[in-house]
C-alpha cells in the first residue's frame, strides 16, 4: 500500500543529539488560575505510536497546543530529537481538531492539502507544480484522489478527517500530533486511518494520538500515555495501560468498563 | 492557480465578473440619457474615487467576511470617528490628517478589544459593543463642541457620519489611489499566509508563521481600508460596503481567489454607481446609496447564484420530487406485479394510490408520457420499456447492494456509493462482471 515519498532527503535537521523524539519537562499551562495541565514530564522515544488517553478535561488537547507553542506556557521546556521547537520545526506534522475550522471556507480539496507544504515554502513563496504533485500523492495514500478539485463544504466528515491528514503527510515530518482524528468517524474511515498511522509508523516517525475510545487502546497503540491534568502513567501500552491506572485516571468510574477493556489489553 | 482547462463554475464567475464591468462602463451613458447627469469634473472625480474605496472594500471585505469578523469592521468603523474630531482640532481640515487620526482611534479601539478579550471573562460581541459605543460617543460630542467653535472650517465635518461624496476633491482621489495600491500589493504578497491563517490559524502557527503578526497585518490593512472609505460612506455605514461585496461575491464561487475578485468588481460596482447618483443631488448622502447598491447584488447573488442561491435550491427541489416521484412509482409498480407472478402483471388503481397518495398523479403522469405504463381500465400496466427500464434499475441496485458488501472481499476500486448512478459508469467492466458473479442465478435471467 505505502511507498515511500518520492525523491524526498532525509531532513538536514535530522543529526540525533538525543533518543527521544519528544522531551518534555515540567511543562504547566494554566487558562485562568486553575492548571490544565500541570507539571508534565514525558518522554517518548522514537518511532513510537503512541495515545494520549484521558478523562474530559484532561488536557489532551492543551498538551498537544502547548508543546507545539500555540498557547502561552506556565512554565516548563519542550524539545524534539534534543532542540528546541524553533529549529525543529520542519521535523514536526499536525493534525488539528476536524471541528476548529470552518469548512465552508471557499477553497478545494487540493489547495487544503497544499497548506501543509506552506510552511517548507516560507514566507510569500507561492505553491506550484512540484506542491501539486506532492499533494496529489498524498490524496492518494488517503483515498481521495476522486476529490482532488471538490470544494471542502461538500465532504463528508469522514472525507475532511482525511484531508487534514493528508495535509499533515505532506509536510514529511518525522513527528506526527494528531488531535481526535477518529472524532465523530465511521468504522470504515476509522480504519483507514489507523492503516495510515501505523503506515506512518512502520516507516519509523513517530505519532502522537489524542485517544477518547478505551477499547481500542491497546489495538492501535504500542505506547501509552495516561493523562488527567498530571501524567498518571506512560510507557509501552502492555505495562501502562492496567485497571490501577485507568482507575488512577478516570477514578471509580471505569470499574464497571474494566472487563472489556482489560480483555483488550491482554490481547494487545 | 494554474488554470489551463476552466470548469463551467469558472467561467460562470469570469462571465459575471466580464458582465458588471460592462454593466459599470454602460451606466456613464446611461446615466447621461436617464438622469440627465452631466459628466462634469466634480462627477468624474466622484465617480472615480467611489470605485477605487469599492474595489478597495470587496478585497479586504471577503477577509472580513471569512474570518467572522464583519461586526468588528463595524465597531472599528465607528470607533474612528473620535480620531477625525481630534485630529481637526490638532491639524485642521485637511484629509490626510484627519484620516490618520481616524486611523489611530480606531486602532486604539482594536488594541483596547483585545485587551479585554485577553485580560477579562467579557465575551467578543460584549467587546465590540463596548468600544463601538464608547468611542462613537466620543465622536458624537467632540463633533458637537467643534460645531460650537466659530470658525467656518469646520463645515462639513459631520459628513463623516453618513458619507458625502460630493466633498471629495481630485487630491483625495489621488491619496485613496495611492494607500490602496499600497494596500493591495500587501495582500498580494501575504496572499498565502492570509488564506492560511483565515482558513486554519493553529496549523499556520504549527508550521512555524507568526499568526500574531499576520492577523495584525490583516488587521491594520482592514482598518486601513475602513479609515479610506470614512467620507465616503461614513462611520455608520462603512460596514456595509466593507461586507457587502464579500457576502455577494461568496455566493457564486467556491475559490478564494475567484470570491476576491468578484468582490472587488462588485464593490468597485456599487462604489461606483452609488457615488454618481448621490452625486445628482447634494442632498443624497453617499453612504446609504452606495449600501443600497451593494444590498441589491447581495440580494441578487443570494437568491441567484446557481448551488447557494434561493431561487436554485426551489428548482433542484422541484427536480428531485418529480423525479422521484416517476421512479419509486415505477417501482412500486414493479413490485406489485412480481409479486404477483409477472412482470405485466395489472396494478389496481387503489393500490398504487394507496401507497404513493402524494406524488403519484406526477408519476403516473410522467411514466405514461415517456411511454412505460399504461393505463388498464381500473388499473395499469407496465409497457416492455418500464419493464425493461424496471428490470435494468433492480439489477443495477443490487449489484450496489454486492458492491458494498463484497469491495473489500474483491479488492475492487473505491468509489463514492451513489446509487442513482448505473455502476458500470463508475466501476471498471471487469470489476463489475466479479460482481454480476455474484448474482443469485434467478437475477442473471
Amino acid at each position: 500500500m505505502w511507498t515511500a515519498m518520492p525523491d524526498r532527503p532525509e531532513p538536514p535537521g535530522m543529526d540525533r543529539t538525543s533518543e527521544f523524539a519528544l522531551s518534555v519537562d515540567d511543562l504547566t499551562v494554566a487558562y485562568q488560575e486553575k492548571p490544565a495541565i500541570w507539571d508534565i514530564d514525558l518522554e517518548v522515544p522514537e518511532g513510537v505510536l503512541m495515545g494520549i488517553v484521558g478523562p474530559n478535561g484532561a488536557g489532551k488537547s492543551t498538551l498537544i497546543k502547548a508543546v507545539l507553542n500555540l498557547i502561552p506556557r506556565a512554565a516548563g521546556t519542550v524539545s524534539f530529537y534534543g532542540k528546541p521547537y524553533e529549529r525543529a520545526r520542519s521535523l514536526v506534522g499536525y493534525v488539528p481538531q476536524r471541528g476548529s475550522v470552518d469548512w465552508d471556507f471557499p477553497t478545494s480539496v487540493i489547495d487544503v492539502v497544499t497548506m501543509g507544504l506552506y510552511g517548507k515554502l516560507g514566507w510569500f513563496r507561492r505553491p506550484g507544480k512540484r506542491e501539486r504533485e506532492l499533494a496529489l500523492f498524498a490524496l492518494e495514500q488517503v483515498g481521495l484522489v476522486d476529490f482532488v478539485d471538490r470544494q471542502i463544504s461538500q465532504l463528508s466528515g469522514g472525507q475532511q478527517q482525511r484531508s487534514f491528514l493528508a495535509r499533515a503527510l505532506v509536510q514529511d515530518a518525522q513527528i506526527y500530533f494528531m488531535d481526535e482524528p477518529f472524532a465523530a468517524v465511521d468504522a470504515v474511515t476509522e480504519n483507514a486511518i489507523v492503516d495510515i498511522l501505523q503506515a506512518l509508523n512502520k516507516r519509523g516517525k513517530t505519532v502522537l494520538v489524542v485517544h477518547h475510545d478505551l477499547q481500542t487502546v491497546a489495538q492501535y497503540f504500542d505506547w501509552v500515555t495516561l493523562l488527567n491534568v498530571e501524567v498518571i502513567a506512560t510507557g509501552p501500552t502492555a505495562a501502562v495501560f492496567t485497571p490501577e491506572n485507568l482507575r488512577k485516571t478516570y477514578g471509580g468510574q471505569v470499574a464497571s468498563l474494566n472487563g472489556g477493556i482489560l480483555a483488550g489489553a491482554a490481547g494487545g | 492557480m494554474p488554470g489551463a482547462r476552466l470548469s463551467a463554475a469558472d467561467k460562470r464567475v469570469w462571465l459575471i465578473i466580464a458582465g458588471i464591468v460592462l454593466l459599470g462602463a454602460l451606466f456613464i451613458p446611461l446615466s447621461l440619457v436617464l438622469f440627465d447627469l452631466r459628466f462634469t469634473y466634480t462627477v468624474r472625480v466622484v465617480a472615480l474615487g467611489g470605485a477605487i474605496l469599492g474595489l478597495l472594500s470587496g478585497v479586504l471585505g471577503s477577509f472580513a467576511v471569512l474570518r467572522q469578523e464583519s461586526l468588528l469592521g463595524d465597531a472599528l468603523s465607528h470607533a474612528a470617528l473620535p480620531g477625525v474630531a481630534v485630529a481637526f482640532l490638532l491639524a485642521g481640515r485637511e484629509l490626510s490628517s484627519l484620516l490618520v487620526g481616524a486611523g489611530i482611534a480606531s486602532w486604539l479601539g482594536l488594541r483596547f478589544l483585545s485587551a479585554l478579550l485577553h485580560t477579562t471573562r467579557i465575551k467578543q460581541d460584549t467587546a465590540m459593543g463596548i468600544v463601538l459605543a464608547a468611542w462613537f460617543a466620543a465622536g458624537i460630542a467632540l463633533l458637537a463642541y467643534i460645531q460650537s467653535i466659530p470658525d467656518a472650517s469646520q463645515a462639513g465635518l459631520d459628513h463623516f457620519i453618513f458619507g458625502q461624496a460630493a466633498a471629495i476633491i481630485e487630491r483625495d482621489v489621488t491619496l485613496v489611489s495611492a494607500v490602496g495600491l499600497l494596500v493591495l500589493l500587501l495582500v498580494a504578497l501575504f496572499w498565502k499566509e492570509f488564506k492560511l491563517v483565515t482558513f486554519d490559524s493553529e496549523f499556520a502557527g504549527a508550521n512555524g508563521f507568526r499568526i500574531g503578526f499576520i492577523n495584525a497585518v490583516l488587521s491594520t490593512l482592514i482598518v486601513v481600508t475602513i479609515v479610506l472609505g470614512l467620507q465616503l460612506a461614513g462611520v455608520i455605514l462603512m460596514v456595509g460596503m466593507l461586507i457587502a461585496p464579500g457576502i455577494a461575491a461568496r455566493q457564486w464561487t467556491h475559490k478564494l481567489d475567484q470570491m476576491v475578485i468578484l468582490a472587488a468588481v462588485f464593490g468597485a460596482f456599487a462604489g461606483g454607481v452609488g457615488a454618481v447618483i448621490s452625486a445628482l443631488d447634494s442632498d443624497i448622502p453617499t453612504g446609504p446609496m452606495i449600501i443600497v447598491v451593494s444590498f441589491v447584488l447581495v440580494l441578487l447573488s443570494i437568491t441567484l447564484a446557481p448551488g447557494r442561491g434561493l431561487v436554485w435550491s426551489r428548482l433542484r427541489q422541484r427536480a428531485n420530487r418529480r423525479r422521484f416521484a416517476a421512479i419509486n412509482t415505477l417501482r412500486d409498480l414493479y413490485r406489485y406485479a412480481l409479486a404477483h407472478g409477472a412482470e405485466d402483471y395489472p396494478v389496481p388503481d387503489d393500490f398504487i394510490r394507496g401507497v404513493r397518495a402524494r406524488s403519484v398523479e406526477s408519476g403516473l403522469r410522467q411514466l405514461r408520457g415517456a411511454g412505460q405504463v399504461m393505463a388498464l381500465g381500473e388499473g395499469w400496466r407496465l409497457t416492455e420499456e418500464g419493464i425493461a427500464w424496471a428490470r435494468e434499475d433492480r439489477r443495477n441496485q443490487r449489484l450496489w447492494d454486492l458492491y458494498r458488501l463484497y469491495n473489500d472481499e474483491l479488492g475492487l476500486p473505491v468509489i463514492q456509493e451513489d446509487r442513482r448512478l448505473d455502476i458500470g459508469a463508475v466501476l471498471p467492466a471487469a470489476a463489475v462482471e466479479q460482481l454480476e458473479n455474484r448474482l443469485e442465478p434467478s437475477e442473471t435471467a
